[in-house]
């Protein structure tokens, strides 16, 4: 291709991406473009195609990216070439969301009829923003009997200040409105700026490991081309490769003779660690390549840290490959080895956030079949020490003693909560009993408020997303971004099975509520784990005083007091039940604890908010 | 050479709440039908075994008194044919005391059965109808007179507690209540929850208020003491008996000891393997129409299997398992397999060991399944 046809093949190109919250239909839209566009046959259309990892379509959400490349017959006769770049929907893959949206010129924002706008919908819209992105506003499932578009027409204006007046009335599901938003992508989606004869410049939006052609990059090409036999640098890590192969989604994987300006695709180059491709990080030519990256790589950090061991500790190998794969298609995993007295050999392992650690350990558990004991996840706390040290602690357990420390801080995050005004109220109360600041409350129309609060990170990573779900009756949405660090009141609670302190089960507290979280973790040890042969006593301690304790009586009563005439095998199949159950406890001490109670201080605070 | 025999009548007028045996309504049931059938599955067994004189024979169910009088002179009849009883023999009839006619009775001394276990499970009204049990307190003492008359000098008593509700003072009165009857011994469960039952469905619900592991523990306490003091010598964890009646039946599984099983849903021990049978009567029946024993499942007990349960069957008897008699059985010490488990328990308490035999102490008791577990490999 000459740069005439390249320049004229990119006007017809439109990349765009579809912002939505969760269940208001961005995979069912998805799906319907795809059939529009004749992507693919009858037979291999399935429902929801681009989340295709089997936790997707389970839990619903997007986890890894997808593109896909569409060919489009416009009504001016034309045909263009649009990039569908699927977005994650969850508040833990805001910068993957971010670094998608980056390789975009558009955003289809679709919101539901009924339901109108959220949380998230607002935190992305704004990243939308933020890239400067052509936002196409979408209200779907207008064939609902509570749908409401004039509402939510008025909302997406005033909430968002964006002209929703050519607002397309959709739904997706009953394939409503899809032409007319195919068309809104011609005409209002920019087409790409990018000069094929400058460097390259390919923005990495995503990647994932392949055991036979190693890193698949995902890319964006903004300047330049490139193609198969290139030499290219990535700009963060100065790693060089040679490219082996360059191609598409349609959504198969379909190889081409060379990605141009505009282009949504993958490149392959032999690339053995996912850390090599980061997302965000700009891909050039290993000869006079582009001076400057693009803009906006970070480097991500994990917010969240937990502890993950072997229930069998003879499995710690086994465990220890598991998240060198899962690493290879997840660079946010970050894990290095730490021992725990009670539980031994494991890892102390960093997430992006609640979601991604529960996702990372089920695969753990489902596709390598090793049983986790996972601890409590807990914040980085910055400890300032007496003698002017500063240290960084991601394990209770690893929390200095208290006449040691000058002061410690604890990371504060902007929570931005979106409801009906009825639970103002019990959204508040939350709020307060999770320490946070209130800073704002505006009303989006008559009955809807948005509430903002600061709030420690460590009380989100419990289960407040769960609890706030619960006191709204589902309506509630959440979103929330890190703002820094903030001296606290914090403690560190041990806790002590039979009089020896179990390390994995330390936690950190605010001194204020150091006492009753005390007592509730006892009582909730108390429930979980099972009699022993002997009395366990369970106490909870700060620093050397024991604030709260209670009893797990001995085992009265363990035999099979019944006649099965003659069954021996049922009375073999039971003992060997009983055993089995034990097998998957963990042996601390002389206690036998099962995996939940590692879990239990996320538990607690049910039981907090009832009293 | 196999001299037990444990036959099943899958019938029953009520179901009771608690009850996962095999069995269905006997209403519009091809009893008769079935009856032919053991008879047949009897013959067919017996023709083709290495048989002694019969020691014991225990017809077990369901409800083996649900029969009408004619169904119960065919089915003892077929009993007498195929199934030859020893000079000295134990032939036990599972009751129910609210369809015990003398004339039921009789026809059962007549043909030679000489023990009847009695399903009383308590003796407190309100809970027997709780429970889904059709007869009441009086029916027992009705049913134990009659059985008198008829000529029974052997009878045992099934009790259950642990019930929903029940609480110490309930079960203390059941045995209170129980001793003044002239039985000679007891069968003392505690409370189950089992699939498939009615309990089973409130208990998911959260509508079943069992007494929990305390008060269950204090009742097995209070049952092994009451027995103890009225003269009835625990031989095995749920057993009592006055000496010399030890239902000698039961006492073949916990000896690890060969025995057939006849019926929909019976269980065997024959030649090294545990068999069961097809449990509903048409998957019964239908082999037998072949000339084929309706086994559904089999399974050849390996040695290392046989001396596991040697350990946790004979465990349960009072008198333990005999050091001496496990090495002759399997031409190895049992120290030398159990060695670390044995100690163990034994340090706990759990165990002791006396002379030639290993038994669990009182506490070994209550904790039985915690010792039977560990020789399971």
């Amino acid at each position: 291709m000459n740069r005439e046809e390249r320049l004229n093949r990119q006007s017809r190109i439109r990349n765009f991406s579809i912002i939505a919250h969760i269940d208001h239909g961005k995979s069912t839209l998805a799906d319907r473009i795809l059939e529009k566009t004749n992507a693919l046959t009858a037979r291999e259309m399935k429902d929801q195609l681009l989340d295709s990892m089997d936790l997707e379509r389970e839990r619903g959400i997007t986890i890894k990216l997808n593109s896909v490349q569409l060919k489009y017959k416009a009504k001016d006769g034309e045909i263009y070439t649009f990039h569908l770049i699927d977005t994650p929907g969850h508040v833990d893959f805001t910068y993957e969301v971010s670094r998608s949206l980056a390789a975009c010129e558009g955003a289809v924002l679709v919101v539901d009829a009924a339901q109108g706008i959220e949380a998230q919908t607002l935190a992305n819209v704004y990243l939308a923003l933020d890239n400067d992105l052509e936002i196409l506003p979408v209200i779907n499932k207008i064939d609902l009997p509570s749908a409401d578009p004039e509402r939510v027409r008025n909302e997406v204006e005033e909430v968002i200040g964006l002209d929703a007046s050519e607002a397309v009335l959709a739904s997706a599901k009953a394939g409503i409105g899809i032409e007319d938003i195919l068309e809104q992508v011609v005409e209002k989606v920019p087409a790409p700026t990018g000069d094929p004869d400058a460097p390259l410049k390919a923005l990495i939006f995503d990647s994932l490991y392949d055991a036979y052609r190693g890193v698949v990059a995902y890319i964006r090409v903004v300047d330049g081309t490139v193609k198969v036999g290139d030499k290219v640098k990535m700009m963060a890590t100065g790693k060089e490769f040679e490219v082996t192969e360059v191609g598409v989604f349609t959504p198969k994987s379909t190889p081409m003779d060379e990605l141009s300006v505009g282009d949504v695709g993958f490149l392959t180059a032999a690339i053995k660690n996912v850390g090599d491709t980061r997302v965000g990080d700009t891909i050039t030519s290993a000869k006079n390549g582009a001076t400057d990256p693009l803009p906006g790589y970070r480097k991500l950090n994990p917010m969240v840290y937990c502890g993950l061991y072997p229930i069998d500790s003879a499995k710690f190998n086994d465990l220890r490959e598991a998240l060198e794969k899962l690493e290879l298609n997840d660079s946010a995993l970050q894990y290095e080895p730490e021992t725990s007295q009670a539980l031994g050999f494991g890892f102390r392992c960093g997430f992006l956030g609640l979601l991604h650690m529960e996702i990372i350990q089920e695969r753990i558990e489902r596709e390598f079949k090793i049983d986790l004991i996972t601890t409590a996840p807990s914040v980085i706390y910055d400890v300032m020490l007496t003698d002017g040290t500063e240290l960084k602690v991601d394990n209770p357990s690893d929390m200095p003693d208290a006449q040691k420390i000058d002061r410690v801080e604890e990371p504060y995050v902007k929570a931005t909560m979106m409801a009906p005004n009825e639970y103002v109220g019990a959204i508040m109360e939350l709020c307060q009993l999770k320490r946070g600041n209130f800073i704002d409350m505006q009303y989006m129309d008559e009955s809807r408020v948005n509430i903002i609060y600061e709030i420690p990170l460590s009380e989100i990573v419990y289960d407040f997303f769960d609890q706030l779900k619960s006191n709204t009756k589902g309506y509630a949405s959440f979103d929330y971004e890190l703002i820094g660090y903030r001296p606290s009141k914090l403690v560190k609670m041990d806790i002590l099975l039979n009089a020896e302190k179990v390390d994995a089960l330390s936690f950190i507290v605010h001194s204020d509520f150091a006492y009753e979280r005390g007592k509730v973790i006892v009582e909730k040890l108390k429930e979980l784990i099972p009699r022993q042969q002997f009395e366990v006593p369970i106490q909870a301690a700060v620093g050397q005083k024991i604030i709260a304790r209670s009893t797990i009586k001995a085992m009265r009563k363990n035999v099979l007091a019944k006649c099965y005439g003659g069954d021996i095998s049922r009375k073999r199949k039971l003992l060997e039940k009983q055993k089995e159950g034990k097998k998957r406890m963990k042996q601390v001490g002389s206690v036998e604890v099962p995996q939940e109670a590692f879990m239990a201080v996320l538990k607690m605070d049910d039981n907090n908010t009832k009293k | 050479m196999i001299q037990a025999a444990y036959l099943h009548i899958p019938f029953c007028e009520h179901i009771c709440h608690y009850c996962d045996f095999n069995k269905v309504f006997l209403k519009g049931q091809p009893v008769d039908e079935y009856l032919q059938y053991l008879d047949k599955e009897m013959e067919i067994t017996m023709n083709s075994s290495d048989y002694a004189p019969f020691k014991t024979i225990f017809v077990g169910g369901g409800t083996p008194t649900a029969l009408n009088e004619k169904q119960l002179a065919t089915f003892l009849e077929s009993i007498r044919k195929r199934l030859p009883l020893a000079g000295q023999y134990e032939f036990t009839f599972e009751a129910n005391p609210g369809d015990l006619s003398y004339e039921k009775l009789k026809l059962l001394y007549d043909y030679g059965v000489n023990r009847l276990s009695l399903g009383v499970q308590t003796f407190n009204d309100q809970l027997l109808e709780k429970i889904g049990r059709v007869h009441r307190a009086k029916d027992v003492y009705q049913s134990v007179e009659s059985a008198k008359k008829a000529g029974f000098k052997n009878m045992s008593i099934d009790l259950i507690y642990s019930l929903p509700t029940q609480t110490m003072a309930d079960f203390q009165e059941t045995l209170t209540t129980s001793f003044q009857l002239d039985v000679q011994h007891y069968s003392a469960y505690s409370l189950i929850i089992e699939p498939k039952t009615v309990f089973y469905n409130l208990m998911r619900k959260g509508k079943l208020h069992t007494p929990g592991e305390d008060v269950e523990a204090a009742m097995y306490e209070l049952l092994m003491e009451k027995m103890k003091e009225n003269g009835f010598e625990q031989y095995e964890i749920s057993n009592f008996s006055k000496p010399g009646f030890e239902s000698k039946h039961n006492l073949t599984y916990w000896n690890n000891e060969a025995y057939f099983g006849f019926g929909a849903g019976a269980h065997s021990y024959v030649e090294g393997y545990r068999r069961s049978n097809y449990g509903p009567l048409k998957k019964y029946m239908e082999p037998l129409d072949q000339n084929e024993l309706p086994i559904m499942d089999k399974h050849e007990v390996t040695k290392k299997e046989k001396m596991e349960e040697e350990m946790f069957l004979g465990l349960r008897k009072t008198q333990g398992v005999s050091m001496k008699a496990f090495k002759d059985k399997y031409d190895i010490e049992i120290m030398e397999i159990f060695r670390e488990e044995l100690l163990a328990h034994e340090q706990k308490s759990l165990l002791e060991i006396k002379g030639d035999s290993i038994q669990l102490t009182k506490q070994g008791r209550l904790l039985g399944n915690e010792v039977f577990q560990s020789f399971i490999k």
